[in-house]
């Protein structure tokens, strides 16, 4: 792995994203949005339900958290799609990157784009709302890393779509997260559910997360076994897409759709 | 002089749809080989699995005596590839880009590199200009510098002066002369210009339907097929039956 060519591919972003004011609003607007618009949803249910009497901001933190699950996987997906629409892309897939040095710039780049639209979020929910997501404590780490290992995960199966099926594959690139978050009992714990999605809820590890973030905040304990559950389920995701990708990778030689790409 | 690029006997099939039908050339270092052909003859279809975008479906591709098939990354360094149909981030600067792509294909002293290219380019007050805002001989003169980035010893060119006004098309044309003698490189210009051809090949393979259907240096196909000038050995053989099949 040659960390120039990595460091080549997140300056091709970094310049991209320093060059346009939009780019940068674009990726503080919606989090900030999304984040105001729950903090008044939580102050509401803080005030009218028992369930969230002694935890205000469950519902604000587990937004917040949802919001960086999204903007993580939608942040890769976009670094992908940016080169499909600039028509860079047979210019990437023809200079000397491995696969991996491409997944690993691709990744710390959607971290970075993440943290741009969440920081500023994050710190207007105290003076706004009076609420911490420190309050986690320690623990909010675990709770980041494992959903920014989901994001890119998904992130790298949607590209997997894309590498394979081509642009056309773009929609699912948007679609996915929606697909998924009734499942992940973002808002909600999970005996809301059917028991059917209930069985299929606690094969993601969403519902681990989001159940413990409830935990700490509510109960004020800490399940390690939950933390652990989501980091087995990631772990497992996460190798089934780097295999899916390098499948595609090699699909994609063999029918043609690198050098049909962007068309 | 040594081969840079053989391929041998390569095929390429789209499931029942066979785009290339097991062709076999050579290029020699210092030396222009024209690729001619109707759309449709394979073409893009044998660049796209020179530059490992496409595995053949059978045959073998050497470039500077190593196989492409397991060292991709390798020859990757070593080559490089110019189309009007692909582009650089349009909202980077001409330099952001050529910094970016000397980043991935690991060049000790880009700037110095970047120097020397938009000299030879005349891309001087051109380095701090948006990319995407660019005239087309703009563009393709700085596509052309990111194409040697790499000082690659082997260049593959699609349609290199498509879209470009005579007085620019001769600059890259005359670009091109003097920089495959002085860096001994082997070049593969596949175009539909055959003013161009005929002026920068010294041999040309034509193809059609999948197959090299002739193949000599521009005067001697004149001659062979008795027409004035080598759009009409064109038309003929693109017109007609498989020569040499």
């Amino acid at each position: 792995m040659s960390l120039t060519r990595m460091y080549g591919l997140f300056l091709r972003h970094f310049y991209l994203i320093t060059r346009s004011f939009p780019r940068v609003l674009d990726l503080v607007y919606w989090p900030t949005i999304q984040i105001t618009l729950w903090g008044f949803i939580s102050n509401f249910f803080a005030t009218h339900t028992t369930y969230y009497n002694n935890a205000v901001g469950v519902i604000l933190t587990c937004a917040i958290l949802y919001d960086f699950l999204f903007r993580t996987s939608i942040g890769f997906n976009m670094l992908f799609l940016e080169e499909i629409w600039s028509r860079n892309f047979t210019n990437l897939f023809i200079a000397p990157m491995k696969i991996g040095e491409i997944l690993t710039s691709l990744v710390a780049t959607a971290l970075i784009r993440a943290l741009i639209g969440l920081i500023p979020a994050v710190l207007l929910t105290s003076p706004l709302f009076g609420i911490s997501i420190l309050d986690l404590g320690i623990f909010l780490f675990f709770l980041f890393l494992s959903l920014y290992l989901f994001g890119i995960t998904l992130g790298i199966l949607v590209s997997a779509g894309l590498l394979r099926y081509g642009p056309s594959f773009e929609n699912i690139a948007w679609s996915t997260m929606f697909l998924l978050a009734p499942f992940g009992c973002i808002y909600y714990p999970i005996e809301i559910l059917p028991e059917l999605f209930q069985k299929i809820a606690y094969l993601l590890p969403l519902v681990y997360i989001f159940e413990e973030a409830r935990n700490i905040l509510i109960n004020q304990t800490v399940d390690i076994q939950n933390i652990y559950n989501a980091f087995i389920w990631n772990g497992v995701y996460f190798v089934l897409s780097i295999a899916l990708f390098y499948y595609s990778f090699n699909v994609a030689k063999k029918k043609g759709t690198l050098i049909n790409m962007g068309e | 002089m040594k081969n840079l690029v053989e391929v041998k006997n390569i095929k390429k099939n789209y499931g029942k749809n066979e785009a290339v039908k097991g062709i076999s050339f050579n290029i020699k270092e210092d030396e222009i080989l024209g690729l001619l052909g109707p759309n449709g003859s394979g073409k893009t279809t044998t660049i796209g699995m020179l530059l490992g975008l496409l595995k053949p479906t059978s045959g073998e591709i050497l470039i500077n005596g190593q196989k492409l098939e397991g060292n991709r990354i390798e020859i990757l360094e070593q080559i490089n590839f110019i189309s009007p149909y692909i582009e650089l981030p349009k909202k980077l600067t001409v330099k952001q880009n050529l910094t970016v792509y000397g980043k991935l294909y690991k060049i000790n002293n880009i700037n110095e590199r970047i120097e020397y290219l938009s000299e030879k380019l005349r891309l001087g007050g051109l380095l701090n200009s948006i990319t995407g805002e660019l005239s087309s001989g703009q563009k393709n003169r700085v596509s052309l510098a990111k194409a040697l980035i790499n000082e690659p010893k082997v260049l593959l060119l699609d349609e290199p002066t498509a879209s470009l006004d005579p007085e620019v098309g001769d600059f890259v044309r005359s670009f091109l002369e003097n920089y495959k003698k002085e860096k001994k490189i082997s070049i593969l210009l596949a175009s539909h210009n055959m003013n161009e051809v005929s002026r920068l090949c010294k041999s040309i393979l034509m193809m059609k339907d999948g197959i090299i259907i002739d193949k000599g240096n521009p005067e001697e196909l004149i001659n062979k097929h008795g027409r004035k000038n080598l759009e009409e050995v064109f038309l003929k053989l693109t017109r007609s039956k498989n020569e040499l099949n």
